[in-house]
């Protein structure tokens, strides 16, 4: 369970966001200028809130009345970012180990073997991401969140640097992801379609505050109005 | 001509160890001071970086000068150390160390910083969000996608270490075996009669080494491009 009641002000524009959400895939949708990366940045933790709360399945990871603020690197939280951010320095192997090794996990064969095959990424692992396509690279930021082992992973906009073909490509393992990996997930995204296909409960934003909270139905509404 | 008598190789060598230890002591800091000057915001940081490239912009018998009333036998920090940790820089080789470390350091720092600068602080984010505590952090993104830098620093730092006279021989004089370096045999070669040839294969000796220098820091500067685009 994802909890997130926070407010904050970043310039002239202010964000007031509330909800709650049991969803395996919880869709953050709007616009863009919503506020939806800066919403997914404070549950990352690369954000603080000005005021408020957010926890996972009952521990806080930020309350401004008891000053509580989990550090990024101690929230077990995964991001996959819009332009992937693989480590340039690092072949596709190192990366994919890279949480592991951060958080001293022991090696586990049979969960890296799951995800280089859910994710068709096994024959990548000694390239560069310089020499991997947008989706490849995609593909591995996509593992290598996995396999930090987190607790709810966050993909904010993963398909947003690809042209449509490759969101074709990418948008299968997307599914499965969420049917086979067992991790919650936030999603973010100003494209009905991906929410529609991805996404279990959809949170609607519009300059910073919440419009509607609730399932698909939710959307086509959404779109008349943006 | 082209044969080296042992007092010019005496000093080649002290040179070289001089230019040595300044910069494997001047670079662990330089690497500190261009994090905190390409990072972070502190009170004062204006003055820290001014600080930093004031030897650069003192005369150097300035520096020199300053460095014996500091860490000369009778200076307030030289005095301290030679009492309780027995280190004595004035009139000694380590003297020439800690001046060319000085006069060499913000040429040192200043491709190290530019490098961190360089450092897409996007990765350092997704690094934290994979569970890397701060100087984790540091330790596997920044400072690897830096090293070119840091190695073009400790190249610059070296050559200028290995080269420098004015601070170096107000500071420590001119002993032959203890502090008399390429520079400072040279300048006594040509203040001697004879001296030229033997003066003008310490020029040979030292252009080789600044060429060696330039060189080597051009090209860790190449490999910083190609790591950070990630060939």
């Amino acid at each position: 369970m994802l909890r997130v009641d926070v407010s904050k002000r970043l310039g002239d524009f202010s964000i007031e966001a509330s909800f709650t959400s049991e969803g395996r895939v919880t869709g953050l949708f709007g616009a863009s200028g919503a506020g939806k990366s800066s919403l997914i940045n404070m549950i990352a933790g690369l954000l603080q809130p000005d005021r408020g709360i957010i926890a996972i399945d009952g521990s806080t990871l930020d309350d401004t009345i008891r000053q509580m603020h989990v550090p990024v690197h101690r929230r077990r939280i995964g991001y996959v970012f819009q332009d992937a951010r693989l480590f340039p320095h690092l072949d596709v192997r190192q990366n994919l180990d890279y949480g592991r090794r951060m958080n001293r996990l022991a090696g586990d064969a049979a969960q890296h073997r799951r995800v280089t095959d859910l994710l068709d990424i096994g024959n990548l692992l000694d390239r560069r991401p310089g020499r991997l396509s947008g989706g490849e690279r995609q593909r591995v930021a996509l593992g290598r969140a996995l396999l930090s082992q987190p607790r709810l992973l966050l993909l904010d906009e993963p398909l947003g640097s690809l042209d449509e073909e490759r969101k074709e490509e990418i948008l299968p393992y997307l599914v499965r992801l969420r049917d086979e990996a067992g991790i919650p997930m936030v999603y973010v995204s100003h494209d009905a379609a991906e929410m529609r296909q991805l996404a279990t409960h959809i949170v609607m934003l519009q300059r910073g505050r919440v419009t509607a909270f609730g399932g698909a139905e939710v959307l086509p509404a959404a779109l008349a109005r943006a | 001509m082209f044969e080296l008598s042992p007092t010019e190789w005496t000093a080649i060598l002290l040179s070289l160890r001089v230019a040595t230890v300044a910069t494997l002591v001047a670079t662990p800091l330089g690497i500190a001071a261009a994090w905190l000057l390409a990072r972070r915001e502190f009170w004062g940081k204006s003055a820290t970086d001014a600080v930093i490239h004031l030897p650069l912009v003192l005369p150097p018998v300035v520096t020199g000068y300053l460095l014996l009333l500091t860490f000369g036998r009778r200076g307030p920090v030289g005095a301290w150390l030679a009492d309780h940790l027995g280190i004595v820089f004035a009139f000694r080789w380590t003297g020439a160390a800690l001046a060319s470390g000085i006069m060499s350091f913000p040429l040192l720092v200043r491709p190290i910083r530019l490098s961190i600068e360089a450092v897409d602080r996007r990765l350092e984010q997704a690094a934290g969000t994979l569970g890397a505590a701060p100087w984790q952090v540091f330790l596997t993104v920044t400072l690897p996608l830096a090293l070119p830098g840091v190695l073009a620093g400790m190249v610059l730092g070296f050559a200028k270490a290995i080269g420098e006279f004015g601070a170096t021989i107000t500071f420590v004089s001119n002993i032959p075996g203890e502090t008399q370096t390429i520079s400072s045999a040279i300048y006594s070669l040509i203040q001697t009669p004879d001296g030229d040839t033997a003066a003008l294969r310490l020029v040979v000796v030292s252009t080789l080494i600044a060429m060696a220098a330039l060189v080597a820091s051009e090209w860790f500067a190449r490999r910083a491009l190609q790591r950070l685009h990630g060939n």
